[in-house]
């Protein structure tokens, strides 16, 4: 695309309506409204600010404007798609900007979960020009008997943020929608928006209609097309890089822990210097940790707030309106605010503790100046040692532009069973139509026919080998041979459970009142937050310190537990992984002496001393340790591919190490390193052998079959595909009871079925989100000959954070009987004292 | 429960991993598959077997594995294999609903009847099955006296000496350190048991539920089926939903 388009792209109320504002339209703006002229599918890559959102519908707004009066009512002309509820609002509120200025006839309007019925009524009988709604929302378009009618008008799909949305469960679910819309309205095109990412044809292809083997596009070289190729990429203005600062407290920085309450001090300094700061962190504990810790010092009594995903939502709400009146100082946030609607007064960025990815990191900055022409300014706050490394290798990546690489996705068949079974409420449809149309969706373009028959055998039967459900059946082939949804209720059942989002069990904090009855709520937290709490502990929540004094049903009595000592989790690590790109570059600072002068005084003797004491690995060696300490003796080795592979590292070594003989008693993790302690010592055992890649087999299988993320992933496979409601006419059940019923489900189908859908589907859930083996795998595969021992004779300085966990570590795994069988042993000692 | 009480009740670990306690006086093992077995009597009881509550919910849609009376019967089979009992006792709601009968594999079926062969099956009546089954063999009864024990149903109100029940389907929830863990149980004082659900997929009601109120003389103690062992817990290592 030449970037001298011709201004002739835009109708003159269009160029006059930019010039009265005292604006040009920048040339990716000018390159969408061309690639719409074109006919061409299209994505946007451009950071936040720079009018990208305009970008995306100045085409729509043109054809909607240059369209003659209808005789008849038409439907939808654009369909915006937004991961988040309130975005969709809020760009709802700014089209009507262009819209009303113009003096366009247009009609858009938002439509999500919030929407109230009269105007959902009236959207469906007098569709509006553009709808803005969420990707749960088109789910529900979609099994509706009306879709085929509603979107044959259709000419474009905006999907916002999708660089967020499309490797994920949710995107799968788009992207079969998309295929659907694509076949209702035949001439739609498809428009991505992104913010900028590592290869931008890994979102191409996931947007491109292109089925697989299309019919051999006679190009120069003959050779098939990439499904890229269908997607024209336009590219926004990079802006100017980021300023990002490491800030390090007086020099210091702690070997360990999660939560820089060292450098509070310096961050409360930092938020008085600046108009609004947002304050991200990893985990909802970090965050209530600092918001306590902030208040602590706030003498000026700055406006600070909280934000995280187990406060009550109209709490959230309450937050994120009072920051866009621009009355908040600094907002204490989680991941929740990753994405959202523009903060015009965000003029920093601090992250504490490590920024785990380079391109969730430029992303946070984005938030901070909506401008395009401003840098964006941000300031890292290591929590310990190897976040420094971690801190000082974001910086340079995005000094570089540099970020973590995608990775491809592959669609999930719960999903699809999900879709399947709204394809047939919509309309009856025919098999191989239907394989050819979800081919389609580009996570789905290479699903096998075999799979697809599985996935419509399940929405149909159940899929089971005992073939007794017939009578049963939900969805049956008529005389015709089109499939369709047997009774209305089947239709109505499915209605209630649409969506891949699975909001976990709930309980209300609220305040024991007299004689323990529930007194005023507090706020809700995910069941998960308490699991590890006993009545009479203290816990930080929405800015609070509490007592719990009991939980009943649904709710979580507590009392207030003023100037007590909160009792805080220690496993403060972040719930996402460290990226394969960024761990690169912290392995290639730790190699290379030369780098280490830029960092703080500590952290370079810390290094000095491993380099003395222990060994310093070259980047593509992994370092082993192993020494005694007590009379355990210890391994400790640094993968750095983050705490999920690392568990899964662990549990498998120790199998092996078990079977070696050598007496294995535990193990604990991080993001940087794994320890294992055992009767024996291992420094003679041949390590090459032991971190061999055939581990990846029959140990690991063994492992999964029996470990609680097996049944946990079953739980969201059972739930998305359909197999057990979250929803049903008269009453909902709540997540816990369906936690119950999915377990005893999942014993019962691995012992009579184990090779049924939904355990296949539970099983790549696992093995990727849950135990991250193929980052396991890469890594074994990366170490392979390289695997530098150093046998020592105390504890190293690379050690010291590792074994500072022990002891502090949540359980996981099988623990369950164990704990079972502590607490019998426990009760019996003390009753035959 | 505190110590002392505990000491008075005797509860001990049985070779077969289950938990001996004399109720009522009456020896018994509360065994790890939620069977309760009386050596003396050569009695096995076992409550809520739920047949064909799989089919059940598929009739209304909700296509769960149908393979939850199978797996039920391959456990009560293990179990009368493991004892050798001489009387099979089902303390009710065995069938899920009054048309489960009629839902049963023929093979199911035959081996339902293969119970009652060489030993005495007793169905004691509850209320998903308040008629009991129809062609079915075994005896049908709405309580059995045995020894110092009255097997029935549904718990009655209040304290009640001796008696063993099911209906309620109890669990317990353990604090662990870092996670909470949910298991079925027996819920006992030493005067009277409630059986945990032996279904394959009978849910749980959690014992510190008002449900349980009033039943018994102070904290009653927990029997939690683990892998191959039950756990005795005390009441104040458990929490609610």
């Amino acid at each position: 695309m030449d970037a001298a388009a011709p201004p002739a792209l835009l109708p003159d109320r269009f160029e006059a309506w930019f010039a009265g504002r005292g604006w040009a339209p920048r040339t990716h703006q000018l390159e969408m409204v061309a690639a719409a002229r074109a006919d061409r599918h299209a994505l946007l890559i451009a950071p936040t600010g720079g009018g990208k959102t305009l970008a995306g519908f100045l085409p729509s707004l043109i054809e909607l404007a240059e369209r003659p009066a209808p005789n008849t009512p038409r439907g939808v002309h654009t369909l915006y798609i937004s991961p988040l509820k309130a975005l969709a609002v809020d760009v709802e509120r700014n089209l009507m900007t262009p819209i009303s200025q113009m003096g366009l006839n247009i009609v858009a309007e938002s439509r999500t979960g919030d929407t109230g019925e009269a105007r959902k009524q009236r959207q469906r009988i007098k569709p509006p020009d553009i709808l803005l709604t969420t990707p749960e929302q088109l789910a529900l378009f979609c099994a509706w008997e009306g879709a085929r009618r509603y979107f044959e008008d259709l000419r474009c799909v905006i999907i916002d943020e999708v660089h967020s949305l499309w490797p994920s469960k949710r995107g799968d679910l788009l992207a079969l929608d998309l295929a659907r819309l694509q076949q209702f309205a035949p001439t739609m095109r498809r428009v991505g928006l992104s913010a900028t990412v590592d290869d931008p044809d890994v979102i191409r292809r996931w947007l491109s209609p292109t089925p697989p083997n299309p019919p051999p596009p006679l190009r120069d070289g003959g050779g098939l097309a990439d499904p890229a190729d269908a997607v024209r990429l336009v590219r926004g203005p990079p802006g100017p890089l980021p300023r990002v600062e490491v800030l390090i407290s007086e020099g210091r920085v702690p070997w360990a822990g999660h939560t820089a309450q060292h450098a509070m001090n310096d961050v409360y300094e930092v938020i008085k210097r600046h108009r609004t700061s947002l304050i991200f962190v990893n985990t909802r504990f970090q965050a209530e940790f600092a918001f306590q810790e902030l208040w602590k010092l706030n003498d000026e009594s700055l406006p600070i707030a909280l934000h995280h995903g187990s406060l009550a939502a109209e709490q959230r709400r309450k937050v994120e309106a009072a920051m866009a009146r621009g009355h908040l100082r600094a907002v204490v946030c989680t991941s929740t605010l990753d994405l959202g609607i523009d903060w015009g007064d965000v003029d920093l960025v601090i992250q504490l503790a490590a920024p785990k990815g380079a391109s969730r990191m430029v992303q946070r900055i984005g938030r901070a100046n909506h401008r395009l022409d401003e840098p964006s300014k941000a300031i890292f706050v290591p929590a310990n040692r190897f976040e420094v490394l971690e801190c000082e290798a974001a910086r340079e990546a995005i000094a570089e532009n540099a970020f973590d690489a995608e990775i491809p996705r592959t669609g999930a068949l719960d999903v699809l069973a999900q879709h399947v079974m709204g394809c047939a409420i919509s309309e009856p449809f025919d098999l191989l139509s239907l394989y050819d149309e979800i081919r389609g969706a580009g996570p789905y373009r290479d699903l096998a026919w075999e799979d697809f028959e599985a996935v419509v055998e399940f929405v149909s039967t159940g899929g089971y080998a005992l073939r007794t459900y017939d009578r049963f059946r939900r969805i049956v082939q008529g005389q015709d041979g089109l499939w369709r949804v047997r009774t209305a209720q089947v239709a109505q059942r499915h209605r209630m459970n649409v969506g891949a989002i699975l909001s976990p069990a709930v309980l209300n904090i609220r305040l024991a009142g007299r004689r323990g009855q529930p007194g005023r709520k507090i706020g809700e937290v995910e069941e998960g937050y308490l699991e590890m709490l006993e009545p009479g502990d203290t816990f930080i929540f929405a800015g609070g310190v509490w007592r719990l004094q009991g939980i009943t049903a649904t709710d979580a009595l507590v009392t207030p537990g003023h100037g007590d000592d909160p009792k805080l989790p220690s496993w403060g690590g972040s719930k996402f992984a460290i990226s394969t790109f960024l761990a690169a570059k912290v392995r290639r600072m730790m190699s290379d002496p030369d780098s280490w002068r830029d960092l703080p005084d500590d952290v370079r003797e810390w290094l000095m001393v491993q380099q003395d004491k222990s060994k310093i690995p070259s980047s593509d060696q992994m370092l082993l340790e192993t020494f005694s300490r007590g009379r355990r003796h210890f391994l400790v080795c640094y993968p750095f591919e983050g705490r999920l592979a690392h568990t899964t590292l662990a549990m498998l070594l120790t199998r092996r190490l078990d079977r070696l003989g050598v007496g294995p008693l535990g193990f604990v993790v991080n993001d940087y390193a794994m320890a294992i302690w055992a009767l024996k010592p291992m420094d003679d055992i041949d390590h090459g052998a032991l971190f061999d890649q055939d581990m990846l087999g029959d140990d690991l299988e063994a492992w999964l079959d029996e470990s609680f993320m097996m049944k946990r992933a079953f739980k969201n496979c059972a739930l998305i595909s359909g197999l057990i409601e979250r929803r049903s006419p008269g009453g909902e059940k709540s997540g816990r009871q369906v936690t119950f019923s999915t377990d005893l489900i999942h014993d019962v189908l691995r012992r009579h079925q184990p090779d049924h859908l939904l355990l296949r589907c539970a099983r790549a859930d696992a093995a990727s989100g849950m135990i991250d083996v193929a980052r396991v795998g890469q890594m074994l595969a990366r170490i392979k000959g390289a695997i530098l021992h150093a046998p020592l004779d105390h504890v190293s300085p690379f050690a010291v954070p590792i074994l500072l966990e022990i002891g502090k570590e949540r359980v996981e795994g099988d623990a369950a009987e164990m704990i079972l069988a502590e607490a019998a042993d426990d009760l019996i000692a003390e009753a035959l004292s | 429960m505190n110590a002392a009480a505990l000491k008075e009740r005797l509860f001990a670990q049985s070779p077969c991993g289950g938990v001996a306690m004399a109720i009522n006086g009456q020896p018994a093992v509360m065994r790890p598959s939620g069977a309760l077995w009386l050596a003396d009597e050569g009695m096995l009881i076992v409550a809520d077997l739920h047949f064909e509550k799989g089919s059940a919910y598929a009739e209304r849609g909700q296509l769960l594995p149908p393979y939850d009376t199978a797996e039920t019967l391959r456990r009560l089979e293990a179990e009368i294999d493991a004892t050798a009992a001489r009387t099979v006792v089902l303390l009710g709601d065995s069938f899920h609903d009054s048309r489960a009968e009629d839902r049963l594999a023929g093979a199911h079926a035959g081996r339902i009847a293969g119970l009652a062969r060489g030993r005495r099956l007793i169905w004691v009546v509850g209320n998903h099955d308040a008629d009991g089954p129809r062609d079915l063999p075994g005896d049908l009864a709405d309580e059995i006296a045995i020894g110092r024990l009255i097997l029935r149903h549904e718990p009655l109100a209040g304290r009640q000496a001796g008696e063993v029940a099911g209906h309620l389907h109890p669990c317990a929830r353990l604090l662990g350190r870092g996670r909470a863990v949910r298991r079925r149980c027996f819920v006992t004082d030493g005067e009277r048991v409630i059986l945990p659900a032996f279904g394959a997929y009978a849910g749980g009601l959690n014992i510190r539920d008002k449900a349980y109120a009033g039943m018994f003389t102070g904290p009653p103690l927990a029997v939690a089926l683990g892998k191959d062992r039950a756990h005795p817990l005390s009441w104040s290592m458990l929490g609610g939903d």
